[in-house]
């Protein structure tokens, strides 16, 4: 555990120099990576345990939409206003979960719900196209520098909170991992009526979980609309961004705690390499690219990037860090179990 | 005909057959009996494909056919109804029928084969446009082996065909099995209703955890005193 | 009846029948090979660009550019299976809805590459002709002709033919048909390849009433999932009562209030539906 220590404090203070050696860009992609790593992480708490949610772009959205439109429209500040979003997508995880898990809709037909529920929320949003500007996407009401709206033309404050954050979905996710639930969800993964059978409540447990991630993909969706002060429907709802967060916690590797972060740098890493090498002109190559790969990784490597590191002896100690605490199984195919048909 | 020399066959880590040697002669019929987990399945499945061996030798007029995947051994003449009959329940029992006969060489007699099936088993001619899953234990079984033999197989491979149905209708398909052989198939029984198949074929092997333990004709071993105290239980 | 709803909902219908026919491709993929090709629409979009850029582009006959678009979809649909579903088949379901996510979201990217963002169109403008009062695209009613033919085929093909038995056997059970001599792997790339072919002559349906853009499968494609789920996931007939039902809240929907709206609507019926019978309305 001292090995791993050091390795933190090392890991901490890289991030808290950070922004004293990069440029303002750089600081703008290293707050990318961390919000969108911070989503990804809640996505994959779910994921891991098979709960795969091809819907979280609605929780992004909600918790996006609700402080944006709160401050233009009633001049609420966003530090109620974010609480309200976070609360709001909660109870739809809520709301959409516990029909779902009462009633054993799972796998196929659990992604496919979670489908429909980012596209209602989507719709929703183009459709009240009066208030929220719809397709064209709406703006908060720039003040400037100010605590009371959140808002930071310098990049420094939101990279403080972006790593903040960051850092705080590690931190439930290491909860989660090391906790009871993590046993119970596994179980429930693995074979929902065997783990019933032993007295698991299979309801609560996941949804929980859900609320959780829930919860924590909507306070990211908000600090994005925050830090870029644009919200477009489909940038931060829709089919689009759900698939992208799918397929960034996968290839990162969904079962580490890094995981989802590496998917996050490899995310942005890959945007904004095309980007600056083919220009603007390319638009599509770079999600072009994450398509075949996330088919790729799906084929060849289930476990994600940082999967890979399991069996290797030497990295043991650091992987200890990144891995969850006791690796589960290797099951066909390494993404969860056949018990969640 | 059909000869298997010591041939071995498992799932995975667990093996089912050991060092398995039989044969079968054009014409014959001949039983494999044995208790609950013996390997007999595994034994079908082995010679239909269904499952790889491992080790040994099957072959089939001198040709080997290990290795033949299960879809390719239908046309080399060998038919083989499952066990539980697994007939495709929401199909018409004439749609099942008709699948038996999905090779090209089946496909061209079709309606001869059918025709005859039918004359074998009036009572499926009667239903065949039910699905399948709504027909008795004994339709079923009917159905089953109407179904193999639309491919007009020339060995026939047949998996605990008693299994599950009431005693009057055991004596019915054993009675089928009689007339099929009556017309010249060559029949490879797995069962585990030893008086019945005793009385049906011409000589049997006796298949306990996967080896072969006796082997003998139908009439010596129904005379055999370990067959009679520990299958028949006199 | 108000002459305007019952247009509305004549042109439901007749869309219904669009919708129809996908929803067959997808349940017949599903019911035989158990996935859920998730870019499902997004072969559908291929078709639709197939059919504008060799008719618009290039000048093919329409008549030859719908059959290139449908032997195109249908190839890339075997290659779909080939490539993407076949080394998975035994994983998990959810990795292969995954790999099929991955293809969507590289289809609409890619099209985005190739062609842009910008609608584009095949340039055909059917006359609206006017039955009793009722203005119907003559586009929407030749579309739900041969959408209804296409089905029929469809029908008769599984119903009459060999292989199409097959098709309809191995999805009741899987490991015996090879004993019947029927090769499970060339069963499903047929089924692939018919599953192709549908989203194929649904492009050139679409194509004569729609834009094309990289993005439309995100329009029906949920729309199309929807469907099938409340018809029961493999079950042909229940995706066609099904795609006839959600048809008809989306016209009359958009009639009373908007579009979107009546998608929202839709949508929202079909989360409360998945929870009062998962397995969908029409029982097997």
């Amino acid at each position: 555990m001292k090995e791993n220590s050091v390795v933190v404090l090392v890991g901490l203070a890289i991030l808290i120099a950070l922004p004293l050696v990069t440029s303002a860009y750089f600081l703008h992609l290293a707050i990318q990576i961390l919000l969108w790593g911070f989503v990804y992480t809640a996505w994959s708490m779910m994921g891991r345990f098979g709960l795969v949610s091809l819907g979280h772009g609605a929780f992004m959205g909600i918790g996006a939409y609700v402080p944006a439109l709160l401050w233009n429209y009633y001049d609420m500040t966003p530090w109620l206003g974010i609480p309200l979003g976070v609360v709001l997508s909660a109870l739809l995880g809520l709301v959409i979960g516990y029909p779902c898990f009462r009633l054993k809709v799972v796998g196929h037909y659990f992604a496919l719900v979670t489908l429909a529920l980012s596209q209602v929320v989507l719709l929703s949003i183009v459709a009240a196209r009066d208030i929220t500007g719809g397709s064209l996407g709406m703006t908060p009401r720039s003040i400037g520098h100010s605590w009371y709206a959140l808002q930071f033309p310098d990049k420094i404050y939101f990279y403080a909170i972006a790593v903040i954050v960051w850092l705080l979905g590690l931190i439930v996710w290491r909860a989660i991992d090391q906790g009871i639930g993590r046993e119970a969800l596994e179980a429930i993964s693995d074979d929902e009526e065997a783990a019933a059978a032993v007295g698991i409540d299979v309801t609560r447990e996941k949804l929980r979980v859900t609320v959780i991630s829930a919860a924590l993909t909507a306070l990211g969706g908000a600090l994005f609309g925050q830090y870029l002060m644009y919200l477009n429907p489909e940038s931060v709802s829709g089919i689009g961004v759900s698939l992208q967060i799918v397929f960034a916690a996968i290839a990162g590797g969904m079962y580490a705690m890094l995981g989802p972060t590496v998917g996050g740098l490899l995310t942005i890493a890959l945007t904004e390499g095309l980007r600056v090498w083919f220009g603007a002109s390319f638009v599509g190559a770079a999600n072009s690219i994450y398509g075949i790969l996330l088919i790729l990784f799906v084929v060849f490597m289930p476990r994600g990037i940082l999967g890979w590191f399991e069996p290797a002896r030497g990295l043991r100690k650091v992987a200890m860090l990144f891995l969850s605490s006791r690796p589960t199984p290797a099951k066909a195919g390494g993404a969860p179990g056949p018990g969640n048909h | 005909m059909l000869s298997l020399a010591d041939v071995s066959a498992g799932y995975g880590s667990f093996r089912a057959l050991f060092d398995v040697s039989l044969s079968v002669a054009a014409g014959e019929t001949v039983g494999v009996i044995g208790p609950n987990g013996a390997g007999k399945t595994t034994l079908m499945r082995v010679i239909s494909g269904l499952v790889a061996a491992v080790a040994g030798a099957i072959t089939l007029h001198g040709r080997s056919i290990k290795g033949v995947p299960a879809h390719r051994i239908v046309a080399h003449g060998i038919a083989h109804v499952p066990e539980n009959r697994r007939l495709f329940p929401r199909l018409s029992v004439e749609d099942n029928l008709k699948i038996g006969a999905f090779i090209p060489a089946a496909r061209q007699h079709f309606a001869d084969q059918l025709a005859s099936v039918y004359e074998l088993f009036p009572k499926l001619s009667e239903r065949r446009s039910q699905p399948a899953g709504t027909l008795s234990g004994g339709e079923q079984q009917m159905c089953a082996i109407g179904r193999a033999l639309m491919s007009r197989p020339k060995l026939l491979l047949m998996d605990e065909p008693s299994a599950g149905l009431a005693p009057l209708v055991v004596q019915q398909v054993f009675e089928l099995i009689r007339r099929i052989r009556g017309q010249g198939l060559t029949v490879l029984i797995v069962e585990q209703n030893v008086q019945q198949v005793l009385d049906v074929v011409d000589r049997a092997y006796v298949l306990e955890a996967g080896r072969i333990r006796l082997a003998g004709t139908a009439s010596e071993l129904r005379n055999n005193d370990f067959i009679r105290r520990s299958y028949m239980g006199l | 009846m108000d002459i305007f709803l019952l247009e509305a909902v004549i042109n439901g219908l007749l869309l219904a029948g669009v919708l129809a026919l996908l929803a067959l491709g997808l349940n017949l993929i599903f019911g035989v090979i158990d996935v859920v090709w998730i870019a499902y629409a997004d072969l559908v979009m291929c078709g639709m660009y197939a059919v504008y850029w060799l008719f618009a582009e290039y000048g093919w006959p329409l008549p030859l550019a719908f059959a290139a678009a449908i032997v195109g979809v249908a190839a890339l649909g075997l290659l779909v299976h080939l490539l993407i579903i076949a080394p998975i088949l035994t994983s998990a379901p959810i990795n292969q809805l995954l790999a099929t996510g991955g293809l969507l979201y590289f289809l609409q990217s890619f099209a985005t590459l190739l062609f842009g963002t910008d609608f584009r169109n095949i340039g055909i403008r059917l006359p609206i002709i006017e039955i009793g009062g009722i203005y119907v695209s003559y586009a929407r009613l030749l579309a739900f002709g041969v959408a209804l033919m296409g089905a029929i085929a469809l029908y008769l093909f599984l119903k009459r033919s060999y292989v199409g038995t097959a098709i309809r056997a191995i999805a009741q059970d899987r490991e015996i048909v090879g004993l019947m001599g029927v090769d499970q792997r060339r069963i499903y790339l047929v089924t692939s390849a018919i599953g192709g072919a549908l989203a194929g002559l649904g492009a050139c349906l679409l194509a004569l009433q729609y834009d094309v853009h990289p993005f439309i499968g995100n329009t029906f494609g949920p729309l199309i999932f929807m469907i099938c789920v409340l018809g029961g996931l493999g079950n042909m007939i229940g995706g066609f009562i099904a795609a006839f039902i959600i048809s008809q809240i989306i016209a009359i929907g958009g009639y009373y209030y908007s579009t979107e709206l009546s998608y929202v609507l839709a949508f929202m019926l079909f989360i409360v539906l998945m929870f009062i019978r998962p397995q969908g309305i029409v029982s097997r």
